[in-house]
């Protein structure tokens, strides 16, 4: 059968590959114990931070990159790299401080940072390189006792929450990313749900990298207290360059008793160019933890951008009766590489998880799910159902899965399947035939197949990323 | 409306359709007959732009317009259904999406406004009725678990909401009971116009029975080697195929 119907439609470009034209200040590249002190500095950083920093540091130059994933990684030199940059102003107080271009960048982005233009309940904390550009709708949540502020204010404001709970999920020794992220990281954002709170609006992020030859290093704290809810959205675009960009982030969630955390990412980094040039390195660390009975975790991640992305978000399941899910849209087209996936580490008695991952190659992408599912000694009645399928948009892509087990419990149960399928051309012909364009016939079959995890994302989110899928996958299949 | 000039067409390199001539005027019903093999399904997939199908000579108008210029998809905008032999299934795309996105892609190529919601659903329980379709199939995936018969009364359903000006119904009988090959005959007539034309691909005279044609042709070896009115069709049913076979070699014979 001829494949050129396949071939033929036209390629899109990235929206988002602009760049801002912003006064910036970039420290010199490389990273030693002086970077990371003048990082501090900057950041007018408690000693015990600096400390935690340089620990990380010391402990990060006896590491090596990890090479268990299934990606090919050119390597990187970290000295050739920027640790911070910021665009020039300081963190403003009101509107009028913010230098119009950021703002405009922002608005660009579909993020707006004036609050009266925002039409849904959402708060957002904009984070430009290395720091927080303005969080929206501050007062009005901590009126409830919510804080929401960039995690530079919150060691300011609230360093006893920050040091409690810091590295207490994704310890700085963790992994090599991890650990380099504990080091540099300078901004991000930090959540605190107090008792019995519900939290009203959405929270969200929107990360964008600008400058150029920087690295971005956030690090995001979100702390839900006994019985409350929050619901947090993640958002990322980066400018397209011909370089890689490398971003390595650490996300740590608690979760207190019978408190409930959603996390939503959709992640639209640059993915580089058809034939691999350029693209943002993903390599990112995500974390929570069911501290207490009855606590409630759930992510739902749609990745669609990155040259490269590693990352896990996981869940340690601690308390009895605490439940963890998991699911996952990852796309690969052109030259990406995905290596996704999660952990469920379940530890107390009665816990659940579940993890539903779908993964889309087409062109030459490499999409690889790797899940780990461990039932500890205590973990009685513990139940696990993961699924994993994979569709195929063509035959020069791959799509691998690495399901690993580790049961020590004989009480618990866990259930893993897993299914392949392709698009075929006929299936798009017939679309064709009653009108549909090839285009619209790849967003149906591909927004069919993701729709139990789209729909897990909040109403606006599930729209875009329906909207990003098709994006992703134009001229995709040869 | 349909003109089809000398056309040659390839499958894979070799050579299925070897000078067929068509003319289907507005309103006309044409049956085309004929042993497996001999190419009908590959010209119902010429006219429809399938990429599998090469053509390498002659020309298909469509309204003075050369449909061989024209993507499949805008064929069908122009009202060319083609109700395939075997109809595809696509998991995880609901028939309401799917009949909602084609409607409105046709909608859009006529520079009108997509329909709305309740003006869709409103239409689709209406064609509904027309095949008799069961709810239960239209809530489901595209073709997915559906039976051989479920399929075709599918294709005809799908042919009443976009109103073609062309339909093309590639053996829509086979598979079907003889119950359910009244109800899809029935829609079919029933989606006759003065200015639409219809295009029967059929092994049996008992569709004809429903769906009565103003000419048959026979097709054999790539082209159609002879045309005449409905009593055909039933000529056929009662000598076989192997006369007209005999009589192409007598034919061939006199030369």
């Amino acid at each position: 059968m001829s494949s050129d119907i396949l071939d033929e439609i036209t390629q899109s470009e990235y929206k988002y590959g602009f760049t801002t034209n912003i006064d910036t200040e970039i420290i010199p590249p490389g990273i030693n114990e002086d970077i990371i002190r003048l990082i501090s500095s900057k950041k007018n950083e408690p000693e015990w931070l600096l400390n935690f920093r340089l620990k990380a540091y010391r402990h990060w130059l006896t590491m090596k990159m990890p090479t268990w994933a299934h990606l090919k990684i050119p390597p990187i030199d970290f000295q050739k790299i920027s640790y911070y940059a910021a665009p020039r102003k300081k963190s403003p107080k009101s509107m009028y401080e913010i230098d119009p271009e950021l703002i405009k960048t922002f608005e660009k982005l579909g993020i707006p940072l004036e609050e009266q233009k925002v039409l849904t309940g959402m708060a957002v904390d904009a984070i430009m390189d290395s720091i927080s550009v303005k969080t929206t709708f501050q007062e009005n949540l901590s009126e409830l006792g919510i804080i929401f502020c960039s995690i530079s204010e919150a060691i300011k404001h609230h360093p006893d929450l920050v040091q409690k709970y810091l590295g207490s999920v994704v310890p700085y020794s963790d992994n090599f990313f991890a650990s380099l992220n504990s080091a540099v990281f300078s901004d991000g954002s930090f959540v605190y749900i107090p008792k019995g709170v519900r939290c009203p609006m959405e929270l969200s992020s929107y990360f964008r990298i600008n400058a150029n030859n920087t690295g971005q290093f956030e690090r995001t704290l979100i702390i839900a207290d006994q019985d409350s809810y929050v619901s947090y959205l993640e958002g990322c675009t980066a400018p397209m360059r011909d370089e890689n960009q490398l971003h390595a982030a650490v996300v740590e969630i608690v979760v207190l008793k019978n408190a409930e955390v959603k996390y939503s990412t959709v992640q639209n980094w640059y993915p580089g160019d058809k034939e691999g040039k350029g693209g943002v390195f993903n390599f990112v660390t995500k974390r929570g933890i069911c501290k207490e009975e009855n606590a409630k975790l759930s992510w739902a991640q749609v990745e669609t951008g990155s040259a490269i992305t590693w990352k896990y978000p996981s869940c340690i399941l601690q308390g009895d009766s605490s439940s963890a899910e998991f699911y996952s849209v990852a796309v690969t087209n052109h030259y990406q590489q995905a290596d996704t996936g999660t952990k469920m580490i379940h530890i107390g008695k009665n816990t659940h998880s579940h993890i539903l991952s779908k993964g889309i190659s087409a062109g030459y992408g490499q999409n690889s799910y790797r899940g780990l599912v461990q039932m500890s000694k205590n973990a009685d009645n513990a139940r696990n159902y993961s699924q994993c399928d994979s569709l195929l948009l063509g035959d020069k892509c791959g799509a691998h899965t690495f399901p690993y087990m580790d049961v020590s419990n004989e009480s618990a149960i866990v259930e893993h399947e897993a299914t392949t399928s392709k698009i075929s051309e006929d299936q798009i012909f017939y679309c064709n035939q009653r009108g549909i364009s090839t285009e619209n016939a790849i967003g149906l079959i591909v927004n069919g197949y993701a729709k139990e995890v789209i729909n897990k994302l909040p109403m606006e989110f599930a729209v875009e990323a329906q909207k990003l899928l098709q994006i992703t996958l134009e001229g995709s299949i040869g | 409306m349909l003109e089809i000039r000398n056309l040659y067409a390839n499958i894979n390199g070799k050579e299925i359709l070897k000078g067929v001539n068509l003319t289907v005027k507005a309103g006309e019903v044409h049956a085309i007959m004929g042993p497996n093999g001999g190419g009908k399904s590959t010209l119902a997939l010429a006219i429809v732009g399938y990429p599998g199908v090469e053509v390498t000579k002659g020309e298909i108008i469509f309204d003075g317009k050369n449909l061989l210029e024209i993507s499949p998809e805008d064929r069908s905008h122009e009202g060319i259904f083609l109700s395939f032999q075997n109809p595809v299934e696509i998991p995880g795309v609901s028939m309401v999406n799917f009949l909602r996105t084609a409607l409105n892609e046709h909608r859009k190529y006529k520079n009108l406004e997509p329909l709305s919601a309740a003006d869709f659903l409103r239409l689709m329980r209406e064609k509904k009725e027309l095949v008799e379709m069961d709810n239960k199939l239209t809530n489901r995936s595209v073709n997915e678990g559906f039976s051989g018969g479920e399929k075709k009364r599918n294709e005809i359903f799908q042919m009443a909401m976009l109103e073609p000006r062309l339909a093309i119904l590639d053996e829509t009988d086979s598979g079907l009971d003889i119950d359910a090959l009244r109800i899809v005959a029935n829609g079919v007539n029933k989606l006759k116009r003065p200015d639409n034309s219809i295009i029967v691909i059929t092994h049996y005279q008992r569709l004809l029975d429903y769906i009565v044609p103003d000419y048959v042709h026979i097709f054999y070896d790539g082209r159609i080697v002879k045309t005449g009115d409905k009593t055909l069709a039933a000529e056929l049913e009662e000598k076989g195929y192997d006369w007209i076979k005999k009589e192409l070699e007598e034919k061939e014979l006199q030369y």
